[in-house]
């Protein structure tokens, strides 16, 4: 089973349906029992980073979080959740989960596109992924597969964690982490078949790791 | 590179396309959730529900509509329709919708917009932005007049500021369809569309009057659009979604192909 993780932002409820379309057993729960049962868990989020700090502050959920990473519990975040699992957030100036080091920081101004005219921001819409290692996250899948963002902020983890990257009037970081904690800027349980494929990975990751761990 | 967007436009009155959709095979459908499934395999990038319901009992049925959509379809797809209320924008989007699309109700209550975004991020706030021609005038600088009520009542709003005051209230992206275009087949407005897109920094979705492939083309190089609404040129049968982005991809154009 996996936990996607609620915490008032938004999408939870999403990624369960691409979840159950997948056959895959999932629960939405806030309670530290229920995610410390779970399989892997799932950490979505649409919205600002002050607000759902102060959410998962208030209700133990970041510790409970903490202690679930550093136990090696296989996690994956999406959009805010990944923004969140990084140190500190331009958005709202938030200190956030410290899960791995890195911040979240804001598209500047002044980007142009490769047509000459200014990008626009938030980053909305379909755009390809160059990832940079091999993973069994995105086993399978075509280069010129494409996910869709929706984000005006993006992850600036530390350098040997950046995974996948992602072009917008400049590249940035898109996805990044490392075997079993991952962290996607873009939406799999939106993003069509790659996106699903991704969830199904993320779910046969977590079989087999708890697999080896017994 | 962020792809150019080619999106569906379903029309549905009480729990039904208000015309049948007809594909390849020549099946004709008449339930959007079945049209949407096909628009999401074909590639469609989004979709967009206009619920013409007009009574209470319709729009109840619209939401089970709207959760039913969101079981069967992985791609973002938004609902205009009547929406005058944060807590109607709250049932749409729970039902499982990424964003709504405000129109008449926005020009009435412009406060609306800011209610909307707070509550639910920019992100998920579409301003439907209905312009006819008039003409410059002092009142009207762009020469184009934002009308509302299905293009039946003209505001005397001049389209590009109201399109700039929604940016700045908080909408996330802007849904432009040419009252005049509308319906001609004959091609996107691109003047008006050029215009509000050179002059925000949110996305534009240029709507009306597509017609053929090439019109595509124009609206999203000429007309600076970030985004193509399509309806006739693909409900019956004439071109599918697949066939329209291959087009775009030939021209050039970054386009997601499925």
């Amino acid at each position: 089973m996996l936990a996607i993780i609620d915490y008032r932002a938004g999408n939870q409820t999403s990624v369960k349906r691409a979840l159950d379309h997948l056959g895959i057993p999932s629960e939405i729960a806030s309670d530290p029992d229920v995610l410390e049962r779970a399989e892997g868990l799932i950490f979505p989020g649409v919205g600002a980073a002050g607000q759902a700090m102060r959410v998962i502050s208030s209700t133990g959920l970041d510790q409970a979080m903490r202690r679930l990473a550093a136990g090696g519990r296989p996690m994956l975040g999406i959009c805010l959740g990944c923004q969140i699992m990084l140190e500190s957030s331009e958005e709202n100036q938030t200190r956030t989960l410290g899960l791995l080091p890195g911040r979240t920081v804001r598209f500047p101004d002044g980007l142009d596109d490769h047509d000459g005219r200014p990008i626009r921001v938030p980053h909305m819409g379909w755009n390809t992924v160059r990832f940079r290692k091999r993973s069994p996250l995105w086993a399978g899948l075509r280069p010129d597969d494409q996910f869709y963002f929706v984000h005006s902020f993006y992850p600036s983890p530390a350098e040997e964690l950046v995974l996948g990257l992602t072009w917008h009037g400049q590249d940035f970081c898109s996805v990044y982490g490392r075997e079993g904690l991952w962290a996607l800027q873009f939406h799999p349980e939106k993003s069509g078949r790659p996106g699903l494929a991704i969830l199904s990975n993320f779910y046969r990751y977590c079989r087999e790791a708890g697999n080896h761990a017994q | 590179m962020l792809s150019k967007r080619v999106i569906p436009c379903l029309d549905v009155r009480d729990g039904l396309l208000t015309k049948g959709v007809r594909f390849r095979e020549n099946l004709d459908l008449g339930d959007p959730v079945e049209a949407a499934r096909r628009y999401y395999e074909e590639g469609a990038d989004e979709i967009v529900f206009y619920d013409i319901t007009a009574s209470a009992e319709g729009r109840g049925i619209f939401l089970g509509v709207v959760e039913r959509v969101a079981e069967a379809i992985f791609i973002p797809f938004s609902v205009g329709g009547g929406l005058s209320s944060v807590s109607q924008m709250r049932d749409v989007l729970l039902a499982g919708a990424e964003k709504i699309s405000l129109n008449s109700a926005a020009v009435r209550d412009p406060r609306l917009i800011a209610q909307g975004a707070e509550a639910f991020g920019s992100q998920a706030v579409v301003l439907g932005l209905d312009a006819r021609r008039v003409g410059p005038t002092a009142h009207i600088p762009s020469g184009y007049e934002v009308v509302i009520n299905g293009g039946r009542v003209p505001t005397g709003l001049d389209a590009l500021a109201w399109a700039r005051k929604a940016e700045e209230l908080g909408a996330g992206e802007i849904c432009l369809n040419s009252i005049d275009a509308d319906g001609t087949q004959d091609g996107y407005e691109l003047d008006v569309t050029r215009m509000v897109a050179q002059n925000v920094r949110i996305p534009v979705i240029a709507s009306g009057g597509a017609g053929r492939p090439e019109h595509l083309f124009q609206a999203l190089s000429d007309g600076h659009a970030s985004a193509v609404l399509v309806a006739s040129i693909v409900h019956y049968n004439r071109h599918s979604i697949k066939d329209l982005k291959e087009f775009l991809r030939q021209r050039g154009l970054p386009v997601r192909m499925v």
